[in-house]
Protein backbone atom coordinates (compact mmCIF):
# COMPACT_ATOMS: atom_id res chain seq x y z
CA UNK A 1 0.00 0.00 0.00
CA UNK A 2 1.24 3.67 -0.89
CA UNK A 3 1.08 5.94 1.74
CA UNK A 4 0.13 9.96 1.38
CA UNK A 5 3.21 10.90 -0.29
CA UNK A 6 3.07 8.21 -2.86
CA UNK A 7 -0.83 9.71 -3.66
CA UNK A 8 -0.08 12.97 -4.31
CA UNK A 9 2.90 12.22 -6.28
CA UNK A 10 0.55 10.04 -8.36
CA UNK A 11 -2.48 12.22 -8.64
CA UNK A 12 -0.34 15.19 -9.28
CA UNK A 13 0.79 13.18 -11.77
CA UNK A 14 -2.95 12.97 -13.28
CA UNK A 15 -3.65 16.11 -13.71
CA UNK A 16 -2.84 19.48 -14.79
CA UNK A 17 -1.26 22.34 -12.36
CA UNK A 18 -1.03 25.81 -13.40
CA UNK A 19 1.12 28.95 -11.20
CA UNK A 20 -0.22 32.08 -10.10
CA UNK A 21 0.61 33.87 -13.75
CA UNK A 22 -0.99 30.79 -16.12
CA UNK A 23 -4.42 30.84 -13.06
CA UNK A 24 -4.36 34.52 -13.92
CA UNK A 25 -4.47 34.48 -17.36
CA UNK A 26 -7.14 31.92 -17.54
CA UNK A 27 -8.98 33.88 -14.89
CA UNK A 28 -8.79 36.15 -17.52
CA UNK A 29 -10.05 34.64 -20.36
CA UNK A 30 -13.56 33.36 -18.28
CA UNK A 31 -12.26 30.42 -16.80
CA UNK A 32 -14.68 29.50 -13.72
CA UNK A 33 -12.55 29.76 -10.14
CA UNK A 34 -13.58 27.11 -8.02
CA UNK A 35 -12.76 27.55 -4.14
CA UNK A 36 -12.15 24.39 -2.35
CA UNK A 37 -11.00 25.01 1.29
CA UNK A 38 -13.66 25.30 4.53
CA UNK A 39 -15.67 27.96 4.82
CA UNK A 40 -13.56 29.57 7.27
CA UNK A 41 -10.73 30.04 5.24
CA UNK A 42 -13.15 31.39 2.18
CA UNK A 43 -14.41 33.59 5.16
CA UNK A 44 -10.65 34.88 5.33
CA UNK A 45 -10.26 36.36 1.62
CA UNK A 46 -10.81 34.57 -1.03
CA UNK A 47 -9.78 35.07 -5.14
CA UNK A 48 -12.48 37.30 -7.27
CA UNK A 49 -15.55 35.78 -8.82
CA UNK A 50 -14.93 32.28 -7.10
CA UNK A 51 -17.12 29.92 -5.96
CA UNK A 52 -16.97 28.32 -2.79
CA UNK A 53 -17.59 24.88 -2.69
CA UNK A 54 -15.44 22.92 -0.13
CA UNK A 55 -14.06 19.44 -0.71
CA UNK A 56 -16.74 17.26 1.25
CA UNK A 57 -19.41 18.83 -0.86
CA UNK A 58 -17.61 19.15 -4.62
CA UNK A 59 -18.75 15.93 -6.19
CA UNK A 60 -22.79 17.15 -4.85
CA UNK A 61 -22.39 20.95 -5.64
CA UNK A 62 -20.29 21.03 -8.47
CA UNK A 63 -22.43 20.77 -11.69
CA UNK A 64 -25.32 23.27 -10.05
CA UNK A 65 -21.98 25.68 -10.23
CA UNK A 66 -20.33 24.82 -13.18
CA UNK A 67 -22.49 23.59 -15.75
CA UNK A 68 -20.52 23.45 -18.87
CA UNK A 69 -17.57 20.18 -18.32
CA UNK A 70 -15.93 21.40 -21.23
CA UNK A 71 -15.01 25.19 -19.41
CA UNK A 72 -11.88 25.76 -17.93
CA UNK A 73 -11.93 25.03 -14.43
CA UNK A 74 -9.42 26.74 -11.94
CA UNK A 75 -9.49 24.50 -8.79
CA UNK A 76 -7.33 25.87 -5.47
CA UNK A 77 -7.00 25.70 -1.81
CA UNK A 78 -4.68 27.11 0.51
CA UNK A 79 -1.65 25.47 -1.12
CA UNK A 80 -2.01 23.32 -4.03
CA UNK A 81 -2.87 20.00 -2.53
CA UNK A 82 -6.58 19.51 -2.05
CA UNK A 83 -7.16 21.07 -5.10
CA UNK A 84 -4.51 18.50 -6.80
CA UNK A 85 -7.19 16.22 -5.14
CA UNK A 86 -10.23 18.42 -6.37
CA UNK A 87 -9.16 18.63 -9.76
CA UNK A 88 -8.76 15.00 -9.95
CA UNK A 89 -12.05 14.70 -9.07
CA UNK A 90 -14.04 16.76 -11.42
CA UNK A 91 -11.58 15.10 -14.10
CA UNK A 92 -13.87 11.74 -12.98
CA UNK A 93 -17.20 13.82 -13.28
CA UNK A 94 -16.31 14.79 -16.60
CA UNK A 95 -14.65 18.12 -16.40
CA UNK A 96 -12.51 17.67 -19.51
CA UNK A 97 -10.47 21.16 -18.72
CA UNK A 98 -9.66 21.59 -14.88
CA UNK A 99 -6.47 22.81 -13.34
CA UNK A 100 -4.90 23.31 -9.99
CA UNK A 101 -3.02 26.51 -8.86
CA UNK A 102 -0.03 25.02 -7.19
CA UNK A 103 0.56 26.59 -3.52
CA UNK A 104 -3.05 27.29 -3.52
CA UNK A 105 -4.54 30.68 -2.01
CA UNK A 106 -1.04 31.28 -0.28
CA UNK A 107 1.22 32.23 -3.41
CA UNK A 108 -1.84 34.07 -5.26
CA UNK A 109 -1.52 36.52 -2.18
CA UNK A 110 2.19 36.79 -2.14
CA UNK A 111 2.12 37.68 -6.04
CA UNK A 112 -0.11 40.34 -4.79
CA UNK A 113 -2.84 39.33 -6.66
CA UNK A 114 -6.63 40.70 -5.70
CA UNK A 115 -8.43 39.23 -3.41
CA UNK A 116 -12.39 39.64 -1.82
CA UNK A 117 -12.95 39.70 2.10
CA UNK A 118 -16.37 38.64 2.07
CA UNK A 119 -18.57 40.07 4.16
CA UNK A 120 -19.48 37.84 6.83
CA UNK A 121 -22.45 37.04 8.93
CA UNK A 122 -22.74 37.24 12.64
CA UNK A 123 -22.87 34.19 14.87
CA UNK A 124 -26.82 35.35 15.53
CA UNK A 125 -27.19 35.81 12.06
CA UNK A 126 -25.88 32.66 11.22
CA UNK A 127 -29.10 31.21 13.69
CA UNK A 128 -31.31 33.67 12.26
CA UNK A 129 -31.20 32.28 8.48
CA UNK A 130 -29.70 28.50 9.21
CA UNK A 131 -32.71 27.36 7.53
CA UNK A 132 -32.16 29.42 4.20
CA UNK A 133 -28.58 29.38 4.47
CA UNK A 134 -28.83 25.63 3.98
CA UNK A 135 -30.93 26.21 0.98
CA UNK A 136 -28.29 25.86 -1.77
CA UNK A 137 -29.59 28.47 -3.94
CA UNK A 138 -29.60 30.98 -1.02
CA UNK A 139 -26.61 30.33 0.99
CA UNK A 140 -23.90 32.20 2.63
CA UNK A 141 -23.27 34.60 -0.51
CA UNK A 142 -27.36 34.75 -1.14
CA UNK A 143 -27.84 36.22 2.47
CA UNK A 144 -25.01 38.53 2.21
CA UNK A 145 -27.12 39.70 -0.91
CA UNK A 146 -30.57 39.47 0.57
CA UNK A 147 -28.85 42.13 3.47
CA UNK A 148 -27.31 44.35 0.92
CA UNK A 149 -30.76 44.68 -0.94
CA UNK A 150 -33.32 47.43 -0.83
CA UNK A 151 -37.12 46.81 -1.62
CA UNK A 152 -39.43 49.58 -1.56
CA UNK A 153 -43.17 48.50 -0.75
CA UNK A 154 -45.74 50.65 -2.46
CA UNK A 155 -48.42 50.02 0.25
CA UNK A 156 -48.38 48.93 4.03
CA UNK A 157 -52.06 47.63 3.64
CA UNK A 158 -53.33 44.16 2.50
CA UNK A 159 -50.62 42.73 0.32
CA UNK A 160 -47.85 45.21 1.70
CA UNK A 161 -47.91 43.53 4.80
CA UNK A 162 -47.42 39.67 3.89
CA UNK A 163 -44.90 40.60 1.90
CA UNK A 164 -43.35 43.26 4.18
CA UNK A 165 -43.45 40.55 7.25
CA UNK A 166 -41.80 37.52 5.05
CA UNK A 167 -39.20 39.59 3.45
CA UNK A 168 -38.00 41.18 6.71
CA UNK A 169 -37.83 37.56 8.23
CA UNK A 170 -35.89 36.75 5.31
CA UNK A 171 -33.25 39.48 5.65
CA UNK A 172 -33.65 42.10 3.13
CA UNK A 173 -31.33 44.66 4.53
CA UNK A 174 -33.75 47.84 3.89
CA UNK A 175 -37.17 48.33 3.67
CA UNK A 176 -38.65 51.24 2.83
CA UNK A 177 -42.52 51.20 3.28
CA UNK A 178 -44.72 53.37 1.88
CA UNK A 179 -48.19 54.74 2.48
CA UNK A 180 -50.50 57.87 3.35
CA UNK A 181 -53.09 56.23 5.38
CA UNK A 182 -53.37 55.68 9.12
CA UNK A 183 -54.58 52.05 10.61
CA UNK A 184 -58.33 51.87 10.97
CA UNK A 185 -60.05 48.84 12.68
CA UNK A 186 -61.44 47.91 9.23
CA UNK A 187 -57.95 47.27 8.03
CA UNK A 188 -56.83 44.63 10.76
CA UNK A 189 -58.81 41.95 9.02
CA UNK A 190 -56.13 41.28 6.25
CA UNK A 191 -53.45 44.02 7.07
CA UNK A 192 -50.77 41.97 9.76
CA UNK A 193 -48.37 44.72 9.69
CA UNK A 194 -50.63 46.38 12.32
CA UNK A 195 -52.32 45.67 15.34
CA UNK A 196 -55.50 47.04 17.64
CA UNK A 197 -52.51 49.52 19.44
CA UNK A 198 -51.57 50.86 16.06
CA UNK A 199 -55.22 51.88 15.37
CA UNK A 200 -54.83 55.61 14.57
CA UNK A 201 -51.38 56.00 13.80
CA UNK A 202 -49.66 56.27 10.71
CA UNK A 203 -49.34 52.60 8.33
CA UNK A 204 -45.70 53.57 7.86
CA UNK A 205 -44.79 53.89 11.62
CA UNK A 206 -46.91 50.82 12.65
CA UNK A 207 -45.42 48.76 10.12
CA UNK A 208 -42.12 49.97 10.81
CA UNK A 209 -42.37 48.91 14.30
CA UNK A 210 -43.94 45.87 13.67
CA UNK A 211 -40.67 45.08 11.19
CA UNK A 212 -38.16 46.17 13.88
CA UNK A 213 -39.51 44.29 16.12
CA UNK A 214 -39.29 41.04 13.66
CA UNK A 215 -35.89 41.30 12.47
CA UNK A 216 -33.70 43.82 13.90
CA UNK A 217 -31.32 43.71 10.74
CA UNK A 218 -33.70 45.43 8.35
CA UNK A 219 -33.21 49.03 8.14
CA UNK A 220 -36.56 50.51 7.85
CA UNK A 221 -37.22 53.62 5.55
CA UNK A 222 -40.97 55.32 6.37
CA UNK A 223 -42.65 57.29 3.08
CA UNK A 224 -45.32 58.51 4.91
CA UNK A 225 -46.49 59.89 1.81
CA UNK A 226 -48.95 59.61 -1.59
CA UNK A 227 -46.50 59.22 -4.71
CA UNK A 228 -46.88 62.11 -7.07
CA UNK A 229 -44.91 62.66 -10.47
CA UNK A 230 -43.24 65.33 -8.54
CA UNK A 231 -42.03 62.89 -5.86
CA UNK A 232 -41.89 59.45 -7.24
CA UNK A 233 -38.38 59.53 -9.07
CA UNK A 234 -36.92 60.82 -5.80
CA UNK A 235 -38.43 57.85 -3.82
CA UNK A 236 -37.95 54.87 -6.08
CA UNK A 237 -34.03 56.20 -6.88
CA UNK A 238 -32.42 53.98 -3.71
CA UNK A 239 -34.10 51.06 -4.35
CA UNK A 240 -33.46 47.54 -6.51
CA UNK A 241 -37.02 46.49 -6.36
CA UNK A 242 -40.21 47.80 -6.31
CA UNK A 243 -42.97 45.52 -4.56
CA UNK A 244 -46.74 47.11 -5.94
CA UNK A 245 -49.11 46.26 -3.42
CA UNK A 246 -50.89 49.75 -4.27
CA UNK A 247 -54.46 50.33 -4.22
CA UNK A 248 -55.35 52.01 -6.85
CA UNK A 249 -54.76 52.56 -10.47
CA UNK A 250 -53.31 56.16 -10.53
CA UNK A 251 -50.44 54.68 -8.01
CA UNK A 252 -49.98 51.16 -10.45
CA UNK A 253 -49.63 53.38 -13.43
CA UNK A 254 -47.35 55.79 -11.74
CA UNK A 255 -45.02 53.44 -10.52
CA UNK A 256 -44.82 51.25 -13.59
CA UNK A 257 -43.81 54.37 -15.52
CA UNK A 258 -41.52 55.43 -13.30
CA UNK A 259 -40.02 52.03 -13.13
CA UNK A 260 -39.74 51.49 -16.86
CA UNK A 261 -37.94 55.01 -16.81
CA UNK A 262 -35.42 54.23 -14.51
CA UNK A 263 -34.99 49.93 -15.27
CA UNK A 264 -36.56 48.89 -12.24
CA UNK A 265 -38.38 45.38 -11.42
CA UNK A 266 -41.94 46.22 -10.00
CA UNK A 267 -43.50 43.04 -8.41
CA UNK A 268 -46.90 43.43 -9.20
CA UNK A 269 -50.15 42.42 -7.51
CA UNK A 270 -53.56 43.15 -6.92
CA UNK A 271 -56.87 41.56 -5.69
CA UNK A 272 -60.18 42.11 -5.84
CA UNK A 273 -62.39 40.04 -3.58
CA UNK A 274 -61.50 36.72 -3.94
CA UNK A 275 -58.87 36.89 -6.71
CA UNK A 276 -55.39 38.24 -6.99
CA UNK A 277 -52.98 38.80 -9.93
CA UNK A 278 -49.51 38.58 -9.94
CA UNK A 279 -46.83 38.87 -12.16
CA UNK A 280 -43.19 40.66 -12.42
CA UNK A 281 -42.44 43.39 -14.47
CA UNK A 282 -38.66 43.90 -15.58
CA UNK A 283 -38.20 46.62 -18.39
CA UNK A 284 -36.00 45.24 -21.08
CA UNK A 285 -36.96 41.16 -20.11
CA UNK A 286 -40.79 41.87 -20.30
CA UNK A 287 -43.73 43.55 -21.09
CA UNK A 288 -44.97 46.09 -18.36
CA UNK A 289 -48.23 47.03 -16.88
CA UNK A 290 -48.49 49.50 -19.54
CA UNK A 291 -48.41 46.71 -22.31
CA UNK A 292 -51.23 44.55 -20.76
CA UNK A 293 -53.70 47.37 -19.63
CA UNK A 294 -53.06 49.44 -22.02
CA UNK A 295 -55.71 52.33 -20.23
CA UNK A 296 -56.94 52.82 -16.95
CA UNK A 297 -60.10 51.52 -16.03
CA UNK A 298 -62.63 54.03 -16.01
CA UNK A 299 -63.80 55.05 -12.72
CA UNK A 300 -67.73 54.24 -13.25
CA UNK A 301 -66.95 50.86 -14.41
CA UNK A 302 -64.26 50.20 -11.48
CA UNK A 303 -66.35 48.37 -8.83
CA UNK A 304 -63.08 48.21 -6.64
CA UNK A 305 -64.99 52.01 -5.83
CA UNK A 306 -67.62 51.51 -3.84
CA UNK A 307 -68.98 48.14 -4.40
CA UNK A 308 -65.97 46.16 -3.39
CA UNK A 309 -65.02 43.65 -1.00
CA UNK A 310 -62.03 41.08 -0.23
CA UNK A 311 -61.53 37.81 1.29
CA UNK A 312 -58.88 38.86 4.66
CA UNK A 313 -56.84 35.69 3.73
CA UNK A 314 -56.31 36.59 0.03
CA UNK A 315 -53.85 39.63 0.30
CA UNK A 316 -52.01 37.05 2.23
CA UNK A 317 -51.78 34.82 -1.03
CA UNK A 318 -50.73 37.18 -3.31
CA UNK A 319 -48.55 39.26 -0.92
CA UNK A 320 -46.16 36.09 -0.34
CA UNK A 321 -46.34 35.40 -4.13
CA UNK A 322 -44.82 38.86 -4.64
CA UNK A 323 -42.54 38.38 -1.85
CA UNK A 324 -41.45 35.08 -3.18
CA UNK A 325 -40.88 36.90 -6.50
CA UNK A 326 -39.22 39.57 -5.01
CA UNK A 327 -36.43 36.70 -3.61
CA UNK A 328 -35.91 34.75 -6.67
CA UNK A 329 -35.36 38.29 -8.58
CA UNK A 330 -32.66 39.59 -5.57
CA UNK A 331 -31.30 36.18 -5.68
CA UNK A 332 -30.97 35.72 -9.26
CA UNK A 333 -32.25 32.40 -8.54
CA UNK A 334 -35.22 30.42 -10.69
CA UNK A 335 -37.74 31.66 -13.23
CA UNK A 336 -39.51 34.28 -12.56
CA UNK A 337 -43.33 35.67 -13.34
CA UNK A 338 -41.77 38.06 -16.50
CA UNK A 339 -44.11 37.40 -19.03
CA UNK A 340 -46.63 35.55 -17.21
CA UNK A 341 -49.85 36.92 -15.32
CA UNK A 342 -50.69 34.39 -12.64
CA UNK A 343 -54.35 34.51 -11.42
CA UNK A 344 -55.66 32.84 -8.07
CA UNK A 345 -59.40 32.51 -7.69
CA UNK A 346 -59.32 31.37 -3.79
CA UNK A 347 -63.07 30.54 -4.32
CA UNK A 348 -62.35 28.27 -6.86
CA UNK A 349 -59.05 26.93 -5.60
CA UNK A 350 -57.40 27.41 -8.90
CA UNK A 351 -54.39 28.88 -10.31
CA UNK A 352 -54.04 30.19 -13.48
CA UNK A 353 -51.20 31.57 -16.15
CA UNK A 354 -51.77 33.54 -18.93
CA UNK A 355 -49.04 34.90 -21.64
CA UNK A 356 -47.96 38.55 -21.19
CA UNK A 357 -45.89 40.16 -24.16
CA UNK A 358 -44.04 43.92 -24.76
CA UNK A 359 -46.44 46.14 -26.59
CA UNK A 360 -44.17 47.34 -29.28
CA UNK A 361 -47.04 49.88 -29.71
CA UNK A 362 -46.85 50.42 -25.53
CA UNK A 363 -46.98 54.09 -24.85
CA UNK A 364 -44.15 54.21 -22.23
CA UNK A 365 -42.04 50.83 -23.16
CA UNK A 366 -42.46 50.60 -26.91
CA UNK A 367 -40.37 51.12 -29.73
CA UNK A 368 -41.81 54.87 -30.05
CA UNK A 369 -42.50 55.49 -26.65
CA UNK A 370 -44.84 58.87 -26.37
CA UNK A 371 -44.29 59.02 -22.53
CA UNK A 372 -40.60 59.92 -21.69
CA UNK A 373 -41.43 61.56 -18.55
CA UNK A 374 -44.14 60.87 -15.32
CA UNK A 375 -47.62 62.39 -15.41
CA UNK A 376 -50.31 62.50 -12.73
CA UNK A 377 -53.87 60.93 -13.89
CA UNK A 378 -56.33 63.09 -13.46
CA UNK A 379 -58.71 60.78 -11.67
CA UNK A 380 -58.17 58.76 -8.50
CA UNK A 381 -60.02 55.46 -7.95
CA UNK A 382 -59.32 54.89 -3.93
CA UNK A 383 -60.17 51.89 -2.95
CA UNK A 384 -60.57 50.56 0.09
CA UNK A 385 -61.96 46.45 0.50
CA UNK A 386 -65.03 46.24 2.52
CA UNK A 387 -64.96 42.70 4.06
CA UNK A 388 -66.64 40.02 2.28
CA UNK A 389 -70.36 39.83 3.55
CA UNK A 390 -70.85 36.76 5.90
CA UNK A 391 -72.25 33.89 3.69
CA UNK A 392 -69.95 34.58 0.98
CA UNK B 1 -69.73 24.93 -30.89
CA UNK B 2 -69.60 25.22 -27.01
CA UNK B 3 -66.55 27.15 -26.21
CA UNK B 4 -66.07 27.82 -21.98
CA UNK B 5 -65.42 31.08 -20.63
CA UNK B 6 -63.90 32.02 -17.21
CA UNK B 7 -65.08 34.88 -16.26
CA UNK B 8 -63.48 37.20 -13.18
CA UNK B 9 -65.25 37.95 -10.19
CA UNK B 10 -66.91 41.16 -11.11
CA UNK B 11 -68.79 40.16 -13.85
CA UNK B 12 -69.96 36.91 -12.13
CA UNK B 13 -73.19 39.03 -11.39
CA UNK B 14 -73.84 39.30 -14.51
CA UNK B 15 -74.65 35.80 -15.15
CA UNK B 16 -75.94 34.70 -11.75
CA UNK B 17 -72.90 33.72 -10.21
CA UNK B 18 -71.13 31.25 -12.17
CA UNK B 19 -67.49 31.04 -12.40
CA UNK B 20 -67.64 29.96 -16.10
CA UNK B 21 -70.23 29.79 -18.80
CA UNK B 22 -70.63 27.90 -22.25
CA UNK B 23 -71.18 30.27 -25.17
CA UNK B 24 -72.00 28.98 -28.74
CA UNK B 25 -69.25 30.58 -30.81
CA UNK B 26 -66.88 30.90 -33.73
CA UNK B 27 -64.61 33.52 -33.62
CA UNK B 28 -63.74 35.63 -30.15
CA UNK B 29 -65.89 38.53 -31.38
CA UNK B 30 -68.69 36.50 -31.90
CA UNK B 31 -68.39 34.61 -28.22
CA UNK B 32 -68.27 38.77 -26.98
CA UNK B 33 -71.30 39.16 -28.57
CA UNK B 34 -73.36 36.09 -27.38
CA UNK B 35 -72.34 36.68 -24.14
CA UNK B 36 -73.37 40.59 -24.05
CA UNK B 37 -76.73 39.57 -25.69
CA UNK B 38 -77.27 36.83 -23.33
CA UNK B 39 -76.13 38.74 -20.53
CA UNK B 40 -77.77 42.16 -19.16
CA UNK B 41 -74.93 44.11 -18.12
CA UNK B 42 -71.97 43.03 -19.92
CA UNK B 43 -72.22 44.82 -22.51
CA UNK B 44 -71.00 47.65 -20.82
CA UNK B 45 -68.57 46.22 -18.92
CA UNK B 46 -67.16 44.25 -21.74
CA UNK B 47 -67.24 46.94 -25.10
CA UNK B 48 -67.01 50.28 -25.85
CA UNK B 49 -70.12 52.20 -27.08
CA UNK B 50 -68.58 51.77 -30.66
CA UNK B 51 -68.39 48.12 -30.20
CA UNK B 52 -64.73 47.70 -29.42
CA UNK B 53 -63.31 45.70 -26.37
CA UNK B 54 -62.60 47.82 -23.31
CA UNK B 55 -58.63 48.59 -23.36
CA UNK B 56 -58.87 47.52 -19.58
CA UNK B 57 -60.45 44.05 -20.23
CA UNK B 58 -57.88 41.29 -21.76
CA UNK B 59 -58.96 38.37 -23.71
CA UNK B 60 -57.02 35.21 -23.63
CA UNK B 61 -58.02 32.03 -25.84
CA UNK B 62 -55.80 28.78 -24.24
CA UNK B 63 -53.57 31.46 -22.35
CA UNK B 64 -52.62 33.54 -25.34
CA UNK B 65 -54.10 37.43 -25.51
CA UNK B 66 -55.84 37.42 -28.49
CA UNK B 67 -53.82 40.94 -29.77
CA UNK B 68 -50.90 38.56 -30.09
CA UNK B 69 -53.44 36.71 -32.51
CA UNK B 70 -55.78 37.73 -34.49
CA UNK B 71 -58.03 40.00 -32.57
CA UNK B 72 -62.20 39.58 -32.51
CA UNK B 73 -60.99 37.63 -35.60
CA UNK B 74 -59.47 34.81 -33.57
CA UNK B 75 -61.70 31.86 -34.39
CA UNK B 76 -62.10 28.99 -31.78
CA UNK B 77 -62.40 25.57 -31.87
CA UNK B 78 -64.04 22.83 -29.74
CA UNK B 79 -61.88 22.70 -26.87
CA UNK B 80 -60.93 26.26 -26.91
CA UNK B 81 -60.51 27.82 -23.33
CA UNK B 82 -61.25 31.88 -23.49
CA UNK B 83 -61.10 33.97 -20.32
CA UNK B 84 -61.67 37.35 -19.49
CA UNK B 85 -59.03 39.06 -17.31
CA UNK B 86 -60.04 42.62 -16.51
CA UNK B 87 -57.66 45.43 -14.28
CA UNK B 88 -57.77 44.89 -10.99
CA UNK B 89 -56.49 47.33 -8.05
CA UNK B 90 -56.90 46.27 -4.86
CA UNK B 91 -54.26 45.96 -2.25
Amino acid sequence: MSGFKELIKRVKGEIREVNVEQARAAIANGAAIVDVREADEWADGHVPGAVHISRGLLEQRIEDAVKDKAAVVVAYCAGGTRSAFAARTLAELGYTNVVSLVGGFGKWKEAGQPIVMPATLSAEQKRRYSRQLLVPEVGEAGQQRLLKSKVLLVGAGGLGSPAGLYLAAAGVGTLGLLDSDVVDVSNLQRQILHTNASVGTPKTTSGAATIRALNPDVNVVEHNLRLDSGNVMDVIAPYDVIVDGCDNFSTKYLVNDAAVLTKKTVIYGSIYRFEGQATVFTPGAGPCYRCVFPEPTPSELAPSCDEAGVLGVLPGTVGLIQATETLKVLLGRGRSLVGRLLTYDALESSYREYKLRRDPKCAVCGDAPTIREVTDLEWSCHFEPKPVPVGL
Amino acid sequence: MAIEVQLPSQLRPFVGGAAKVSVEATSVGGLIEALATQHAGLRDRLLEPSGELRRFVRIFVNEEDIRFLQDEKTALKAGDTVAIVPAIAGG
